[in-house]
């Protein structure tokens, strides 16, 4: 399975041909801080790469979720409501936010390999 | 301002050992939070005891033969009825009533020791100078200010220094700990009990080491020291208030002694007296109040609150999630028709309505040791 990565801090998971899984990364979680509050976006609602998709609180700060591609949502993590904490133990795998069907797979060529993204970090 | 420019606390080189996250606040390179988070260092606090370096505000002496008579022209509170050796909350007015800081003085005995904000402190410095020309105004540079807050505090520092034991809050006392001398007080600013402690520049590395020693004692930072002072109900200068906020719409009149008052012994005197005094006797327009949020969201300073009809009624001044309360807490004004506690009203947070509360602040008990 595929997993490239946005300079947001974002990771994106191919999980069928124009189907991805949206996450955070372990190093966008730890800069900020213990997550208290998971605004996440309506089914079936469309965005452009780019858009604000979603909103993250943290106890110090508010921050969005960009879409890391144009699409449009298909599935959202519901357990974040009750336990978005679940974003800072587990960002990668039970802290995903969304489910994208991508109305553009060409974009998924502008992402970041693991290698690239780990770049932007240093 | 870049961080080459930032100044540092004599605790800076233990912050970074600590792991501290360093941000810029008030000019000074300060952490937000160790690795325990600020959620882990808030409950922390609550539970146990947390440390606090809190060297960037500013300590001041007053020196003079009516030091404590001469500075209620700058305050309007009984400054003259602070007792020896204890202390107490006060407000430096402006010609508009409004509130250009606060503070907190201590009589010394043979002066008074008086500690300021950060972001406030040179313009505070001046206002003193020029204000008491009779008194000595010295900003005291050499010394750190520690603050350790908790329910744990009074036993570790009964360790460290058994005669803080018979401290009530708001006592203050010069005294040697460990060889150090230091000026200790029971009080803070998380609604805990607790102790704020002036230590020499060149012992606070060590003495803060001393106390994080203690099973007890984590290292807190700025994150969980607004959060702890939000569920505690209290005041952050430049957010809560400001230069346009009067102590009638801050809802300080408790920092405002019956003597100081329109009918008091001496009324008045202070900058703005007349408009704080009109605003007492008429009542003001605005009052800041508790806010308790429905559901998780939180709101955050700057949340524009309004009334079931659509109409702008206050505005949020901070706001945040409480780790204690397990829920979003805040403060903001509303106009005074919206103050009573149990009034619902209407946060705006990215333009959705969230249902908000007035409630009674403090939102988490205060625990202060009066003895």
């Amino acid at each position: 399975m595929s997993i490239k990565y946005t300079v947001d801090h974002e990771w994106v998971k191919l999980e069928a041909d124009d189907i991805v899984l949206v996450g955070i990364t372990n190093h966008a979680q730890e800069q900020l801080g213990d997550v208290v509050f998971v605004e996440l976006p309506e089914i079936e609602s469309t965005f452009q790469q780019g858009d604000d998709i979603s909103v993250i609180e943290s106890v110090k700060a508010a921050s969005e979720l960009k879409a890391p591609v144009s699409g449009s949502i298909v599935a959202v993590n519901d357990v974040l409501a009750d336990e978005p904490n679940i974003v800072n133990d587990d960002p990668l795998e039970a802290g995903w936010f969304c489910r994208i069907k991508l109305s553009d797979t060409t974009e998924l060529d502008s992402l970041l390999d693991e290698d690239a993204y780990n770049a932007t970090l240093d | 301002m870049s961080d080459e420019n930032l100044l540092q606390t004599p605790l800076h080189d233990l912050h970074l050992e600590l792991g501290g996250k360093m941000v810029g606040f008030a000019g000074y390179s300060m952490p937000v939070q160790y690795p325990l988070g600020i959620m882990g260092e808030h409950k922390h606090t609550r539970a146990k005891a947390g440390l606090f370096d809190v060297s960037h505000m500013g300590q001041v002496s007053v020196r003079g033969t009516n030091a404590s008579l001469d500075f209620e022209k700058l305050v309007p509170v009984d400054v003259a009825g602070i007792e020896p050796m204890t202390q107490r909350y006060a407000l430096f007015t402006n010609e508009n009533g409004g509130i250009d800081d606060d503070l907190m003085i201590s009589n010394a005995g043979d002066h008074l020791f008086v500690v300021v904000n950060a972001a406030c402190k040179d313009q505070d410095l001046a206002r003193m100078k020029a204000g008491l020309p009779d008194c000595e105004v010295s900003a005291i540079t050499n010394r750190a200010l520690l603050a350790i807050q908790g329910p744990a505090a009074a036993s570790v520092m009964a360790r460290i220094a058994p005669e803080t034991a018979d401290m009530v809050f708001m006592d203050w006392r010069p005294m040697v700990i460990e060889g150090i001398d230091c000026f200790i007080g029971r009080a803070g600013y998380t609604g805990e009990d607790g102790f704020e402690i002036s230590v020499p520049n060149e012992n606070a590395d060590a003495f803060a080491r001393r106390l994080l020693a203690e099973d007890d004692v984590e290292p807190i930072g700025l994150g969980a020291r607004d959060s702890l002072r939000l569920e505690a109900g209290l005041c952050l200068y430049g957010h809560d208030l400001d230069e346009t906020t009067t102590p009638v719409e801050a809802s300080l009149l408790w920092a405002m002694q019956k003597v100081r008052r329109a009918d008091g012994e001496r009324a008045g005197g202070f900058p703005g007296a007349d408009i704080i005094f009109k605003q007492l006797a008429e009542g003001a327009t605005r009052k800041r109040v508790g806010l308790s949020i429905d559901g998780r969201a939180p709101v955050r300073e700057g949340a524009e609150l309004q009334d079931g009809d659509g109409n702008t009624i206050g505005q949020v001044t901070s706001g945040g999630f409480g780790p204690t309360l397990e829920a979003p807490v805040a403060m903001g004004y509303v106009s005074t028709e919206y103050a009573k506690v149990g009034t619902k009203i209407i946060a705006l947070v990215r333009n959705r309505e969230i249902a908000v509360t007035v409630a009674k602040m403090p939102m988490v008990e205060q625990r202060y040791h009066r003895g």
